[in-house]
This record gives C-alpha cells, structure tokens and sequence, in this order.
C-alpha cells in the first residue's frame, strides 16, 4: 500500500497545514478582505502611534485661523521629493465679517518628514517630538484636512479620536468576548439550572431596548469624571450589553459539540473535563468568535460614535469620532467647512472594513466544513 | 432486444472547476437503457455514479458542467431522440422532462419533501402541473386527490386516506421512502432514477422497499436506473450492471455475466473482497490494495492501475483503456480484453 | 467455560425520559435498552446486530459508561482478576479503568479531532493516561501507526489528508494506545467504501489475534457480523431476542425475527433470489411497544400467547438462548434457496 500513500508535494503541504494556516490559505482569496485587513493594521498602527501622525497639537486653538479649508499635500516640487503645501490667505470680508481663505498656488510652505514638533510621550512612556510630517518652520502651522471652529488641526484631531474609537470598539468587544464565553460556556457544557438562569438573563437583556438604556446609564455618569474615566465607563456599558449574542454562540457550540465523536472520544481516552474543553471544545470553535467578535466591533464603533455624537458618550475635551462629528452638526458650519465631515468618512471606511474582514473571517474560519 | 433504448449515454464528461483543481467526476460513461430494463449503475464513493444520475436530470450545478457526451432520449418510437445534455438546464423542455418522463427517487426523502406541506398536497401539486400531459386530460385538484389516494396504495401504504394529510416528518423511513416512491410514480414516468434509495433505512425495510420497486417496475414496465454502493442490491434488482471506478465505467453486461464471470480485475476483486452468508469466517478476506485516490490525484492512465493485480506496467500507467464491447450486450475497459486505448 | 468472563452484563436497562409541556413534565420513558444480559469471554468477539433504534449502540455507551444505565451491572473483571461493576462508578472511579475498555468509532470523519495531528489525536490517550515525555509518546505512536498499516512518519500530519479507509486505521490505532483488552467497536466499516471494508476487517482479526484482543462488534450488516464473530447476540426493541454461536445462529436461528433478518440481507448473487418472506410492518417505537412478545405484530407464527405472554430469553441448547414461546417448534431456516450453480 505504500505507493497509494505516497503524496503529490502540493498534497503533502495541506497535509501537514494546521488549522490556521488552512483559515489563513482561504482568508488570503478573499481580496477585498485582504484589503480591508491591511486598513485595519493601518488604523491599528494609528491608534498606538497618534501623535507621531499628527502634525501638530489637537489641542491648540487659535481663534484667527478657524475654518481654513483643506491644504493639499504635494510631494514633488522642483522634479524631486520635496512636500508642500500651497499657502492659504485670508481676507476678511467686508459685509459678511467673516474670513474668507483663498489657496494661493504660488507661494508654498515647505513640508519635511520627522519633523520636531509638539512634546508628547510614545505609547505613554517615552518622551518625544518627533512627528512624521510637520511644517520644515516650527513657526507655521499646517492643516491637511482644514481647521474647525476653534481653529484645531483636523487631521490631528482624527489621529487622536481614531486611538479612542477604535479602542473604545476593542475594548469593549473584548471584554463582551470574556463575559459571552465564559457564561456561554457555563451555559452549554453545565446545563441545568445555570443554564436557565442565563438564558433568561440573556433575554431580559436582549429585550430592553438599548438606546433609552444607553442613554439612562450615560447620562448616570457623574458630570465631573475625567475623560478616561467616561472613556471606561462607555466601553463597559457598551460590552455590557454586547455580550449576550456572543453568550449564544458559544452556548449552541458547546451543545452541538458535546455530542461530537472526538469528544466523546477524548472523554473514554481519559481526558479531564479542563483538558476537554479547552484543548478539544475551544479551538473547534475559536475562529468562530474571532469572527463574530471582528463583526462586533464596527457595531460598537458605531455605537460609541452614536453615543458621543448625540453628547451622551464621550465628552470634549477628549476626542472621539463622535465627539469630532459633533463640531458638524449644524447645517451652517456643514455649508461652510464642508470637510468636518471627513470623521464621518473614516468612521464609514473604519466600519467597512471590520465588516468585510468579518465576513471574510467567517467564510474562511471553517476549512473543515466540505 | 430488438427495440432501441430508451436513453443513450454516449462518452458522457463532467467536470468541476475548484480552486484546487479541475475534477473530472465523470469521464466517458457510455451505456443504454431499454423500456422496461432495470439498470444498476454500482460503484464505490467519488465514482461519479450520483454525478451521472444528476446530467441526466439535468441538475449539475455550478462550478460543475457537462463538458462532452450525449444523453439522447426517446420520448416514444414516432418522434426522434432529443439530447439532454444540449438542453437548457432551466429550460421549458429539460421541466416538463424532469418530474414527469424521468422522475427520480432520492437517497433522502426526508430533504425531498417540503415540511411545510402535507405529503398527499406535494403530490397533487405534481400530478397537476404534469397532468394534462401525462394523463392526456386535465386533471381536477380532486381526480388529483383521488389518483394520490390509489397510488399509495399502489405503494403499500395502508389507511392511505389519512397518511395523505400527514406531513413528512410524521412518516417513518419506511413509509416516507413509499410515499416518495408514490410521488415518482404519479406522472406515470417511463424512465425511474432510483439514487441509492435504500441506504438511509434498515435491512428489513430495505426488503420491503426492493420487493415493491421489483412489482411495480414489473406492472407499469418502467424503465430505472438503479444507482447503488451495494452489490447485493444490485444483484436482486438490475437486469443490466454497469460498473464504474473514478468517473469511468470499468466494465457493463448482464447481471449474471458481472456477478458470475466479471471479465474487470476491478469487479473480480470487489466481488471476492465482501463477506459472504455462507463463506468461511473469521479469516483474511482477499482484499483491494490501497486506497481510493483522491479526486485531485487521478492516477495517469488507466485509474484503477494502482490498486490492480493484473497491472502491466508499461501499458496501464500510460494509456487509458477505452470501453470496448467484448461480447453483445458485454463491454470492458481493460487492456487485458482488449488493447486499444483512448485517444490521448 | 469455567474462567470468568471479562465481561458481564446484567439487567442493563437504560430508560429515557420523554418530557412534555413546559414544565417539562415525563410522561413516559423510551425503554432503549430493556433488561439485556450477556458475557464476553477473554479473547473473543460478540456481535450485536439489530436495526436502527433496537437499542444496540445504547448498550455498547452504557459498556462504555459514555452514558449513565438506568439499572442494571456491567460487571468487568480488570487486570488483577478482580470483577468490578462499572455502571454505578463515578468519572473519577472510572478514570483507572478507562485505559483497559476502548471504543472504535462509526464515523471516521468526526471521530478524530481535525485540529490536532495524528501525533496529537492517536497520543492523547498516552498524555492522559501518565505518558509525559513526548519522544516516548513518539515511539509509541509510531509503533501504533505501523500496526494499523499506515507510514509513521504521517505522524505529523492532520486527519484531513486522509481517507476514510485511512482515518478508520487512525481511530483504531488511538483506540490501542493504552494497550486495552476490550474494544466496542460501534459499526467501524459500515461507512467505509466495499474495497476498504474488507482491509480493515482483515486489520481488526489480525489485531486480535496478536494482542489477544476482547470485541464488541456492534453492527447493522449480518454478513460482517457473521465474518467476525465468535458468537451474536441479536437485538429487537431493547432486547435481545437470540444469543448463540455464530455458526449455530446462522445455520439454524431459533427465534423468526433473526430467520427474518437473515433473509432481508440482499445476496450479491442474481441466481440467489431473496424475494420469499418478507417481514411485514415496521420496528414498534420503544416508547410504546406491543403486548406480548414485542415481535407478535410482524411475526407470520404469532399465535395468541404471543399477544399476551411476554415471552422470556431461555437457553435452548448450551449456548443458543432464544426468546420464543415456540423456538423449539419452528424450523426456521436462515432463508436462502440456493439455486444450482
């Protein structure tokens, strides 16, 4: 019979390919996840590193320079790598008093990369001023995506409200992943009383409807907690509610795998009850959360974004992706600074891509099922 | 027989895209069946037996296609033979074909029947959208009624006036499988595809079940194809056996010849590998080397070389014998009855 | 036989409840296994037939004790020759003896873990059972997979590049791994191709004899059961209504619904017809079966008694117990009308 058992070398890789790399061989066809996967690193890559991106403090206002409209980065000048952006005057117009910015495609700021600029701390630790772009004189200041009311650097102020939503999704998703598993597993491979407790739990909570609650638990909040600490109470009310989907899935995993042959095998070969369910139950069915849970961030994104938009959630001076769609509001600022709502556009593409990473997640976490 | 064959498959080929590779499922299966005949179509899993069974009824789907072959079938003496495989898959021709001239009795009957749907409502549905054609009258939603009625019990189902308002799930295997039998039967097909319609249920059943298509076969003349893992099956049921190994048929002949003097080192070895009822126990029965390969890993010539005894090395691994007719109504594909080969 | 046998069983019953409402209130139970009794001799194989819900894969899980038996002994004499009764033993009690009764599964799919290479699946009963250095785990997988007929160096790989044929020799090779000396084998060919069926019988009779091996052969296909029993003990309803020697059962069964049985089996023979005497009817449900003899409604020898007397399971000739009023009347052949060949 040994011929019969000789493999072709392309058999021979698949036959050794463990469960990941089989998720990851049919991840990869999935192109628009692909993709959308290396967005997410990139924004992940945001979220450690805001301050680095940003070209200036968020935090500075200057009353003159409010409303500047989007300067365009060039890179090239003079036929070599050489960054400007055009210089932006202003005039104040006479019947209206307002100020009026025109490009002025003739004169430049010049532009260079790792630039010193405003101190801040690297991951919180180490001190610094390196940022990636900047203007070349510390003197002036530059706003790629344009200035709001106040006269902040927008493009700044996304890098900083990127960290807090995209965290404020993580966070709470995981901690929804560690209450949905855990009362999920309890639920499923117990059984009995504690199941039922549960899923009654699991359907009180299901049958409240979340946008009062929301609003009741935020608006609980003491008025004078420090950002973070509303920063943590949003994540927590968030992953509160989140859990109990998830709590269902590992539920219904548990009890279609529980009668599994190889469970029942692991059982007669002597396993422990630990050993089964984490060795033989969890890794069945861990691609699967990792999916469910990538489908449930953009949600609790969305939700967060929701939240502070409506100035519920996260309060100025912190900055969130809710908190910058606030500043676009109203339909005045919208007529004249249409590029307050670039927020709205990394909100759009931040979602987009969880989805399609989701879904492709999804397809691909089950390499067993033909 | 005198008479010309109700269905002529000629070098039929299907095949499946994937992303891992294009897999030939069936790859030059020729055969006939005449009114009346019970052909028993046996082979082992991934030998293209069901695949065969689903070009005829049209029913390949993507990423599957025909790729070549003819199924040419007869409607009646008068009229020329259409060609299912050039007809449109969704078409008005292949519908009014499917259900009512070839009707097929699946493996399953549980996922064939509609749980929303009383069994008898399913079958009246059927008889009503064939009926003008295959009873020559129309059919009222009663004559319907009364025609389902007298079919099960046709079927052997007893107290057939309820066990029409019942619903799938509330039959056993057994009763299910005979009302599923029913249901083939209500447009009076000429041809019967039965795919593997045993295998789900119990031994005791499986005789009923057989000895009911054995009599009906016999008293409307209807022509099956009998589609089967099992030799015992197939030796109690067909008239005419065609034997297929990975997508090609390895030998085809009346049932005695295959069971008696298979000429196929394929069908030798099988037929000495099952346990007998009378045979010697508890001691190495002759087996089949190796194993089934997998659908990507096709040997190169002729697909059972690596498993055979008989294997001359250099003609069997290079060239693909063709199905050649030995005796009348005998054909084989193997180099040791007959030398030529397919054209590479 | 005067040894001991390895393996009794004594009354066995496994009732389950059949819950209604939503109080989930019982309002009746499923009698699966009803009051089965047999021994298994050291070295030899029982085959357990019937169809499908007479209760004989509920017995083999209650061997096994993968399920709790209502009542009932399953009473195992272990190494030191000291005879134990699994059924009320507790997982930690049971943890001892689990080495020494193995199981050999239906599907070759879902039986091996696919997250976990054959190193992994076939060496986890040796982690567990006290095996901790890996390179003696290595060793002695390697020497499992050689005795199963497959290359040790696919040690490595994971189930999913095997075939059925294939995966059904991995299961019986993580089966032996803690040298058991009784195997419940749950229908390990049934779904396995014809020309495979037969290399992993001729595996399992070679095993046997070489590690002098105990089987319970649970089947559904007699002419499997009869190619590797010693003896068969015929199952109809939760009960058992024949037990006796292979040869014994299949040249002259005692009781009509093993003759029945027998003659349902299709012949790969064209020149053998099957058609004569075909069991009417179908399996009563467990929930509610007949009065009398559970086989009265489908049996052509049924006579009044049988409609009211239950009868009882009763040695005919030693070794040969049937449960038939009239087993000693009926001459019941096992039905084939062998043509001239």
């Amino acid at each position: 019979m040994s011929d019969a058992q000789t493999l072709s070398a392309a058999e021979d890789r698949i036959a050794v390919a463990s469960n990941w790399t089989l998720v990851w061989w049919r991840f990869r066809k999935h192109h628009l996840a692909m993709i959308s996967a290396v967005v997410l690193i990139c924004l992940y890559v945001v979220v450690l590193f805001p301050d680095f991106f940003s070209t200036q403090n968020p935090e500075q206002t200057d009353a003159r320079q409010a409303f500047i409209p989007v300067q365009t980065l060039h890179f090239f000048d003079d036929g070599g790598l050489n960054p400007w952006v055009p210089v932006i005057v202003g005039k104040r117009n006479p019947v209206t008093l307002r100020m009026e910015w025109t490009v002025d495609p003739q004169r430049k700021v010049r532009v260079s990369f790792f630039t010193h600029g405003n101190s801040y701390r690297i991951l919180g630790l180490f001190p610094t001023n390196i940022h990636l772009l900047g203007a070349t004189d510390p003197g002036q200041r530059i706003f790629l995506l344009g200035s709001d009311r106040l006269g902040r650097d927008q493009w700044s102020r996304i890098m900083s409200g990127t960290q807090t939503s995209m965290t404020v999704g993580l966070v709470a998703v995981t901690l929804s992943v560690i209450l949905g598993v855990v009362l999920g597993g309890i639920s499923g491979y117990f059984g009995g009383i504690l199941d039922h407790v549960i899923q009654r739990l699991i359907e009180l909570l299901q049958s409240v409807p979340t946008i009062p609650i929301w609003l009741a638990l935020s608006a609980a909040l003491p008025r004078d907690w420090t950002p973070i600490q509303v920063f943590f109470a949003i994540t927590v009310i968030l992953s509160l509610i989140g859990w109990t989907t998830l709590a269902r899935e590992v539920r219904g995993r548990f009890l279609a795998l529980r009668e599994e042959d190889f469970v029942l095998a692991a059982n007669l070969a002597g396993c422990s009850r630990m050993r089964i369910i984490l060795r033989h139950m969890v890794p069945t069915f861990l691609s699967h959360i990792i999916a469910t849970s990538s489908l449930a961030i953009p949600v609790m994104i969305i939700n967060e974004t929701s939240l502070s938009f409506l100035g519920l959630g996260i309060r100025p001076p912190a900055i969130s992706w809710g908190v910058l769609l606030q500043e676009a509001q109203n339909i005045q600022t919208l007529a004249l600074a249409p590029w307050l709502l670039i927020p709205g556009l990394v909100v759009i593409v931040a979602v987009l891509a969880f989805n399609l990473v989701g879904d492709g997640l999804r397809d691909a976490s089950d390499p067993y099922s033909h | 027989m005198t008479e010309s064959p109700l269905l002529r498959v000629r070098d039929l080929r299907v095949s499946f895209k994937l992303d891992e590779g294009l897999v030939r499922a069936v790859d030059g299966v020729s055969f006939d069946v005449f009114p009346g005949q019970v052909v028993g179509i046996v082979g082992e899993s991934g030998c293209g037996k069901s695949v065969t069974m689903k070009a005829i009824l049209q029913l390949i789907e993507p990423p599957g296609r025909i790729t070549s072959g003819e199924i040419l079938y007869r409607q009646d003496a008068a009229q020329p033979s259409v060609d299912l495989a050039k007809l449109p898959t969704r078409g008005q021709a292949m519908r009014e074909l499917r259900g009512a001239d070839i009707a097929l009795i699946p493996q399953e009957p549980m996922a064939a029947f509609s749980p929303v749907h009383t069994v008898g409502d399913q079958i009246v549905e059927a008889i009503m959208l064939h009926g003008r054609q295959r009873y020559g009258r129309p059919i009222s939603r009663s004559d319907a009624r009364g025609i389902t009625v007298e079919l099960f019990r046709d079927v052997g189902i007893s107290m057939p006036e309820q066990r029409i308002e019942a619903y799938s799930w509330q039959l056993s295997g057994g009763l299910r499988q005979r009302a599923m039998i029913a249901m083939a039967l209500s447009c009076k097909p000429r041809l019967l595809i039965a795919d593997e319609p045993t295998t789900a249920i119990d031994v005791t059943t499986q005789a009923q079940i057989l000895a009911l298509l054995r009599e009906l076969q016999r008293k409307y003349d209807t022509a099956i194809i009998f589609i089967t893992h099992d030799l015992g099956v197939i030796a109690q049921m067909a008239n005419y056996v065609v034997v297929m190994y990975l997508g090609r048929v390895m030998e085809e002949g009346p049932v005695d010849d295959i069971f008696h003097a298979p000429r196929h080192p394929y069908t030798q070895a099988l037929l000495r590998s099952i346990p007998s009822m009378h045979g010697e126990t508890r001691t190495a029965l002759p087996i089949i080397k190796g194993t089934l390969p997998h659908p990507f890993n096709r040997p190169s010539g002729c697909p059972f070389h690596p498993r055979c005894d008989d294997i001359m090395p250099d003609r069997c691994t290079k060239a693909v014998p063709m199905l050649h007719s030995v005796a009348q109504q005998r054909a084989v594909s193997c180099f040791l009855h007959s030398d030529q080969a397919e054209p590479a | 036989m005067t040894t001991t046998p390895l393996l009794e069983v004594r009354g066995l019953r496994k009732y389950f409840p059949i819950a209604r409402g939503l109080l989930r209130r019982v309002v009746g139970h499923v009698r699966a296994v009803d009051d089965v009794s047999f021994t298994v001799q050291e070295g030899e194989t029982l085959g357990l037939v019937g169809e499908s819900g007479c209760g004989k894969t509920t017995t083999s899980r209650c061997i096994l004790r993968a399920i709790d038996p209502t009542d009932g002994q399953v009473l195992y004499r272990t190494r030191s020759n000291e005879v134990v009764d699994l059924a009320p033993m507790s997982r930690a009690e049971l943890a001892p003896l689990r080495r020494d009764i193995q199981m050999i599964f239906q599907d070759p799919f879902g039986s091996l873990n696919p997250r976990m290479t054959l190193f992994d699946n076939v060496g986890e009963p040796l982690l567990v059972n006290g095996m901790r250095r890996r390179k003696e785990r290595m060793d002695r997988v390697a020497d499992l997979l050689r005795l199963v007929g497959l290359r040790p160096e696919f040690m490595h790989r994971f189930p999913h590049a095997f075939s059925g044929g294939q995966r059904q020799r991995i299961g019986i090779a993580r089966a032996l791994a803690t040298s058991p000396r009784l195997v419940v084998a749950d229908e390990p060919v049934s779904a396995l191709d014809v020309s495979v069926q037969a290399q992993v019988l001729n595996l399992l009779l070679e095993l046997q004899s070489t590690l002098r091996l105990t089987f319970v052969f649970v089947a559904h296909d007699l002419s499997v059961v009869r190619h590797i029993s010693d003896r068969v003990a015929v199952m109809y309803v939760g009960q058992l209504v024949e037990l006796a020697p292979t040869s014994a059962i299949f040249q002259r069964p005692r009781h009509p619904y093993t003759a029945a049985l027998m003659r349902a089996v299709p012949v790969p023979d064209p020149r053998v017809s099957g058609t004569d005497m075909i069991l009417r009817g179908e399996v009563p449900s467990p929930a509610a079966p007949p009065s009398g003899c559970y086989f009265h409604p489908r049996c052509v020898f049924a006579e009044d008694r049988c409609r009211q007397e239950a009868p009882v399971l009763r040695e005919l000739t030693p070794g040969h117990s049937a449960r038939c009023h009239f087993a000693e009347q009926l001459t019941l052949g096992a039905g084939e009308t062998v043509a001239a060949a």
